[in-house]
């Protein structure tokens, strides 16, 4: 065990052994402060020593994390500090992106995902992306949603395919703005519409894991509202994963928080601790806004 | 030596002008807190510009009435016994006097009242000249002082600059118009006295060209049906476009999104070289290498292809608009937005699924107005025919067998002796006007199609 790991947190009702007998997280020697929560969860995904470069230039150091299962994971840290790159590794969308060099293991449901049988189409219907900016397709709206079901031959039927893209954009919340007028271009509803929209895009290909980097950041506060709503019921069925400039909503919507600077990863933990009594000092300069 | 001099004067009053404006309004601020409306710079510009105008205003009136006013004069200088000489002999007389003036291409002796009038002639010149150039430099100097007189802190320089140099621009953009709006008057003048030897109908609907001799006199001898080379055209230009879209578009689509930065950065510029040779480099492959090597071909297939047939040409000038579609394309897949892509392949979609739903139906539209500016290109295109296409004005169906296009015939129509007053000649100007109505109608059609879609993703 390193000296880092504070498994003497108080809230903890588990004996320590167990804890460690479910991952390995915490016999890696490793400067990241760790918490485990009081009542882990099995892990959707395990990342471990993940370093990132941009050609000669690394973005992300040996970051180890466990993301546990349907729940909110939230991902902190001040601009550039590689939270969206380390977002974009657990879908492999960083293949997409010119001299982008990922190392390190890490596995969905226990298999590896860099694995060279594992097919990165359908990792990525498996874990879904919904981007900062939205991204509507210069579709109809329901083209947007039915998109993924298409392209994954998810209907068998048309009334199949209409009963995906209510069903999505019920859960996303824009059901009732646009069941009127499904047909129409998807870009031209509002950006907080967009958004949902998106969401509901991401949705429809029913994920086990969705990735949103900084979902709100285009959004006025009514839209964010909803959307946290939204990430609160999704959690009931998928793993989430966000990315936040807001300490506001990690603390709101998140079960645990990974604080990450410089490319580091350097402070994990249940959010409530986090916010409450962080471990490390850059941790808590941050969160009470000293920089970053 | 004249133009030399004005043209330093004018850069000399420009320097004066400027330097003026920008030390006389900056003088204003140094009193103190006093601020001006515009920075200096404007007003240097803008009495650059009050000083200049007047004096190229009258260099600009010199220029255009300068010739008549010295044909007046050389006109009252000629001795009494000219004056019962017929036009042409006069102007041809007061040809040889400007001769004599300038020492250029005096052909025989010079008579002496020549050589008394281009005396007269080259004093009345240096006179003028010198006379010019004073007024121009006067005015400019006068406008300069008003120009200057009229500095404030509160006059509003950049305002005015900006206003004259949008008017210049108008300017500009009407030069442009008028030059357009002029060539197609010409092609329409010429176009409709051609009609009046031939009637439209047998023009527009004739299906036998055979134009004749010029010499066979001013009646509509021949025929002057356009469908075969109406046919000709639109056959060379389909295979041309079918050469060149599946392999420009496919080429475009790799570049952009399979290929290496690196492989790019090699492959991109050879493909832009296509397009920097000339059509009539293109027209000696057509000829010499294409032409044999499909007529070897039709033999071994049992096919009979000419080696300068419609099929020839529209291979070769498929391959010279390749780099045309493969670079506008280029571009316009480039312009969609990464986030689409990123959009689609976030959900799981391949790249040729990303490529087939989003990225080209996003790019369609402007694939589509590069497409018909490549057809207009081809429809247009003159030298790879001329060489490659056999020159043969029938209706044939079989592309293997030569063919003529329009392009073709207005340069045969135009090449040799002609007189522009025979139908064998002015067909040309029939022939252009029909071109150019192709072409406008397919450049229309594109930049509708291109903008009624642009907005798409944005
Ligand atoms: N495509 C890229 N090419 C080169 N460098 C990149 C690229 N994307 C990100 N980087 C670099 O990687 C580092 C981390 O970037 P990343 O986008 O992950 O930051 P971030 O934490 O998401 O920041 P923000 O909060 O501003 O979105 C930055 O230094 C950035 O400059
Ligand atoms: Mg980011």
């Amino acid at each position: 065990m390193t000296e880092n790991t504070r498994l003497e947190a108080t809230e903890m009702n588990m004996p320590a052994a167990t804890i460690l007998a479910r991952s390995d997280l915490y016999h890696m020697p490793s400067t990241t402060v760790r918490t485990p929560d009081a009542e882990p969860r099995s892990a959707k995904v395990i990342a471990r020593n993940v370093s990132v470069f941009y050609g000669p230039k690394q973005a992300l150091f040996d970051v180890s994390i466990d993301i546990p299962e349907k729940s909110v994971t939230a991902f902190i840290g001040p601009s550039g500090c590689g939270k969206s790159t380390f977002l974009r590794c657990l879908n492999r969308m960083n293949d997409t992106i010119d001299g982008c060099r990922v190392s390190g293991q890490i596995a969905l449901d226990g298999s590896d995902i860099f694995a060279p049988s594992l097919d990165v189409v359908e990792l990525r219907a498996r874990v879904g992306m919904v981007f900062q900016k939205p991204n509507p397709f210069p579709k109809s709206i329901y083209e947007n949603v039915a998109y993924g079901p298409r392209i994954h031959g998810l209907a068998r039927s048309k009334a199949d395919l209409d009963e995906i893209v209510a069903s999505s954009l019920q859960k996303a919340s824009l059901w009732n703005e646009v069941k009127d007028r499904l047909h129409e271009p998807g870009t031209g509803l509002s950006g907080g519409q967009q958004q949902r929209l998106c969401i509901a895009r991401a949705i429809a290909v029913s994920p086990e894991v969705i990735l949103m980097d900084e979902p709100c950041s285009a959004l006025d506060p009514i839209a964010t509202a909803r959307i946290e709503e939204l990430i609160d019921e999704l959690k009931q069925n998928f793993t989430i994963v966000i990315v936040t400039h807001s300490m506001q909503q990690a603390a709101r919507v998140s079960q645990r928080t990974a604080f990450f600077h410089l490319g580091n990863l350097v402070e994990e933990g249940p959010t409530d601790l986090i916010f409450t009594s962080p471990g490390e000092k850059r941790t808590q300069d941050y969160i009470t806004g000293r920089f970053g | 030596m004249n133009t030399a001099i004005i043209a330093a004067l004018l850069l000399i009053l420009l320097g004066i002008a400027y330097q003026t404006g920008c030390s006389r309004s900056r003088s204003l601020t140094l009193g103190g807190e006093a601020r001006l409306h515009s920075r200096p710079v404007y007003h240097g510009a803008l009495v650059a510009i009050w000083s200049l105008t007047p004096a190229l205003l009258i260099l600009a009136l010199w220029a255009l009435f300068g010739d008549t006013a010295s044909r007046a004069y050389l006109l009252a200088q000629l001795p009494p016994e000219t004056s019962s000489l017929a036009p042409a002999d006069l102007d041809g007389a007061i040809r040889r006097i400007r001769q004599i003036e300038s020492g250029f291409g005096i052909i025989g002796d010079a008579q002496p009242w020549e050589n008394q009038a281009a005396e007269a002639l080259r004093e009345f010149r240096i006179l003028t000249s010198a006379a010019i150039i004073a007024a121009a430099a006067g005015t400019g100097a006068l406008a300069l002082w008003f120009a200057r007189s009229r500095i404030s802190l509160r006059l509003r320089a950049r305002n005015e600059v900006e206003r004259m140099v949008s008017w210049a621009m108008i300017g500009c953009s009407i030069v442009a118009i008028l030059t357009t709006a002029g060539i197609v008057a010409s092609l329409l003048v010429e176009a409709i006295r051609f009609f009046t030897f031939v009637s439209p109908i047998d023009f527009f609907f004739g299906t036998v060209w055979n134009p004749g001799f010029s010499t066979t006199g001013h009646g509509s001898a021949g025929e002057y049906g356009l469908l075969p080379l109406l046919w000709g055209t639109l056959m060379v230009a389909t295979i041309a476009i079918l050469v060149a879209l599946p392999i420009g578009l496919l080429t475009a689509i790799y570049l952009t999104q399979y290929a290496s930065p690196r492989l790019r950065g090699f492959v991109k510029p050879i493909i832009e070289i296509l397009a920097g040779i000339p059509t009539i480099v293109y027209g000696f492959f057509a000829l010499v290498t294409v032409g044999p090597f499909l007529a070897g071909l039709g033999n071994l297939l049992g096919l009979d292809i000419r080696a300068t047939s419609a099929l020839t040409a529209g291979i070769v000038m498929g391959i010279m608009i390749i780099p045309f579609i493969s670079s506008l394309s280029d571009d316009i897949i480039r312009q969609v937005p990464r986030a689409m892509r990123d959009g689609s392949l976030g959900l799981g979609a391949t790249q040729s699924e990303t490529i087939k739903r989003i990225i080209l139906p996003a790019a369609l539209p402007g694939i589509v107005g590069a497409f018909l500016l490549a057809v207009s290109r081809a429809i247009g295109e003159t030298m790879i025919v001329v060489l490659a296409a056999g020159n043969s004005p029938y209706l044939r169906l079989n592309p293997g067998e030569p063919v003529s296009t329009v392009t073709v015939t207005i340069v045969n129509q135009l090449t040799g002796d002609t007189d522009f007053a025979s139908p064998q000649s002015l067909v040309a100007f029939a022939l252009g006007l029909t071109l150019f109505a192709m072409t406008l109608i397919l450049n229309v059609a594109a930049l509708y199609i291109v903008r009624r879609y642009r907005e798409q993703y944005e």
